[in-house]
């Protein structure tokens, strides 16, 4: 079983975002970390090769520095990992960014799943997972919460929908038809890294790609970046809310927070 | 992209179109949402509000289809196929592409849904074109491209929230056409329907064959109707996937705090998931809607289908371990800390006096 999961560095939403002035997400000043809904992604690889066999490949595209996002999957288990870096690759959007992926696992080559997450949290678009599956011309199942690979090959999703969910099942081992699955963050809980693997991860060689390196043709070099994205930001607004800041409740301990609570919300007055 | 010539690429394209969505038989309620925002947009820009419309039983699609006119479609073309009996993304994408292909509209509405967001993005992609996911307004403007300094005429703009609602973006794609959405749900009205109103039906035939049919569904599971009121609470004290320590234990304190706070119980999507509570008690986009003075949530990280449902409370709580969490930014009043540590304090207090 072979898996190619795709991880993105996203900005830590907890870290003020910058921007440049094409309202594009400047990711030189963001902080970056692993887009969580790829750690679930990443975990159900992890488990399917536990189960089954194989290997687990992880791809990123981003800056350099992106390479930190890599490292924390290799961490967590991954056997191989590839960084797909070139200023061509810059300011990309999801067609774009879903057809440089996709010739990164062609060449890549012989796998069995390729995985991602629902949506990145910073562009929250979930079009990159379907594009992919387009652009490879393989089946996709999105908002996978489980799946199981049977005796014969066959794989059986669990597809969350707004009412409930399906199960999917392909006609073909995986083997024969490979899938582009898309995960949800409740699917799993994605394990910590072990200390010793974290400092094997740190020294680890990661192969860098260019566009050069995954493209043959030079005529395809313009569907790479901005050049090879229809859309454009034309304006990025922070939106006033209006609404004052959370306020956190003091204390040491709970009993004291909860008292500091009950005076900031006067949740005595709901009581009945 | 491959240096089309955009000034007879858009001229080649005219049309409004919207791809519905049908539920039991019926468009649904967000693709009839669509129509009517589709022909606001199609009446700017001088042209015609068309719908597709896709199954395998004629004369449904049919009903559908005059249903479509009565809000506000002009032309409504029935895709019938025994392949389209239920959604598949590959089936459905070439069948849409076909009709894309052939009828060139210039802009293209789906529904955010679950399917939308399946099928808008491989569609675009075979088509080359750009894609914006979860749109909140559409505006028709003239766009100038700060780059090359270059003019464009009735564009669409197509603003969504981003960055998990910290920022709204405003995303054209001026030289790719058809320009494609999807749609939040409940950000436009429902059209009211003109019984009057007549239109062109017509079928569009499309070939499918053995390599669109790689998946089956075996089994679809829908969660039971809703069965607690929430809508008349005054203080709803819900869960999440966060109790999960103790769920048994977390959700019997939470009966407890509601009780002494004189409240109903309420849960995420997570926790009636994990059938730690019934799922009449979920709020959120598939749960209920809920509008009380008081939302206390416990262990529930705000996803924003989750919010969809609780962000006009008027005053919500949260807590939460980490101090992260996205329910914090929409939260006025929040304890950092264990539901499990918090919640026996709170529920003496809300007991005294
Ligand atoms: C089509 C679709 C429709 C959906 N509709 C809905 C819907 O209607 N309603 C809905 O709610 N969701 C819905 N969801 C699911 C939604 O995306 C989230 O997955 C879900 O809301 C998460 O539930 P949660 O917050 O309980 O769990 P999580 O996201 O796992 O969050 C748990 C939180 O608890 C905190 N925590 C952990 N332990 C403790 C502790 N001991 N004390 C305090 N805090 C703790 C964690 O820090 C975390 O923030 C839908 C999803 C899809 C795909
Ligand atoms: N630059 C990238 N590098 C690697 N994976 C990506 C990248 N962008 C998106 N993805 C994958 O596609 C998923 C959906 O992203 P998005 O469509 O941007 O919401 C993410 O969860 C990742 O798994």
């Amino acid at each position: 079983m072979n898996c190619v999961v795709l991880v993105k560095q996203v900005p830590d939403p907890n870290k003020k975002v910058g921007m440049t002035d094409q309202g594009t997400v400047d990711r030189d000043k963001s902080e970056g970390i692993m887009n969580p809904f790829d750690a679930n992604a990443l975990e159900m690889a992890l488990q399917l090769k536990e189960k089954h066999g194989g290997k687990v490949t992880v791809v990123t595209m981003g800056p350099p520095k992106a390479d930190a996002a890599l490292r924390e999957a290799l961490s967590m288990g991954a056997d191989e990992a590839f960084l797909l870096s070139d200023r061509k690759m810059a300011v990309a959007d999801t067609l774009a960014t879903a057809y440089t992926l996709s010739q990164a696992i062609r060449k890549i080559g012989n796998y069995d799943l390729v995985m991602s997450g629902i949506m990145a949290i910073d562009g929250d678009t979930a079009q990159v997972g379907p594009q992919i599956a387009e652009r490879l011309g393989i089946p996709q199942v999105t908002y996978v919460e489980e799946m199981e690979i049977e005796a014969d090959g066959k794989a059986k999703f669990k597809r969350l929908v707004e009412d409930g969910y399906e199960i999917i099942r392909t006609r073909q081992p995986l083997s024969e038809c490979p899938v582009a699955v898309t995960v949800t963050n409740t699917a799993n809980k994605p394990r910590y890294p072990s200390v010793m693997k974290k400092l094997k991860a740190a020294k680890a060689v990661i192969p860098t790609w260019t566009v050069a390196d995954i493209e043959d043709s030079e005529e395809n070099h313009s569907r790479y970046g901005m050049s090879g994205s229809p859309t454009k930001v034309k304006k990025i607004e922070r939106p006033q809310s209006g609404k004052s800041p959370c306020k956190l409740a003091e204390g040491k301990t709970p009993d004291e927070m909860v008292e500091c609570l009950f005076k900031q919300a006067e949740l005595d007055k709901a009581r009945a | 992209m491959s240096n089309q010539n955009e000034e007879t690429t858009k001229k080649e394209h005219s049309g409004v179109l919207v791809v519905v969505e049908r539920k039991a038989g019926e468009p649904t309620n967000g693709s009839l949402q669509l129509t009517g925002k589709g022909k606001e947009l199609a009446e700017q820009l001088g042209v015609k509000l068309i719908a597709v419309i896709l199954g395998d039983d004629e004369s449904a699609l049919k009903t559908n289809a005059e249903s479509l006119i009565r809000h506000s479609a002009d032309e409504v073309y029935m895709i019938v196929n025994p392949g389209l009996a239920e959604y598949h993304t590959l089936p459905y994408t070439k069948a849409i592409t076909q009709f894309i292909t052939t009828k060139k509209p210039e802009i293209v509405l789906f529904n955010a849904s679950t399917t939308g967001r399946d099928l808008a993005p491989r569609i675009a992609a075979r088509l080359e074109t750009g894609l914006t996911a979860d749109c909140t307004n559409l505006l028709i403007e003239d766009y100038v491209d700060p780059r090359t300094k270059k003019e464009y005429e009735n564009v669409l703009f197509q603003v969504r929230p981003a960055f998990g609602g910290d920022v709204l973006a405003t995303i054209v794609s001026p030289e790719h056409f058809p320009q494609m959405a999807t749609v939040r749900q409940d950000v436009f009205d429902t059209p009211e329907a003109d019984h009057e109103k007549t239109g062109l039906i017509e079928k569009f035939e499309v070939n499918l064959d053995d390599s669109d049919f790689l998946l089956v569904t075996e089994e679809k599971i829908e969660y039971k109707k809703k069965t607690v009121d929430l809508k008349g609470a005054k203080v709803i004290v819900s869960g999440g996937r966060g109790l999960g320590k103790d769920p048994e234990k977390g959700f019997e304190l939470l009966h407890e705090l509601a009780e002494a706070l004189g409240g109903t119980v309420g849960a995420s999507r997570g926790a009636a998931d994990k059938e730690w509570i019934d799922r009449g008690h979920q709020v959120g986009q598939t749960g209920q809607t809920v509008k009380p003075e008081i939302y206390i949530a416990f262990g529930i990280s705000g996803a924003i289908q989750h919010l969809a449902g609780m962000q006009g409370s008027r005053t919500i709580i949260a807590i939460n371990k980490d101090p992260n969490a996205p329910i914090f930014k929409y939260a006025d009043y929040g304890i950092v800390g264990d539901a499990f540590d918090v919640l026996p304090k709170m529920i003496e207090m809300a007991k005294s006096k």
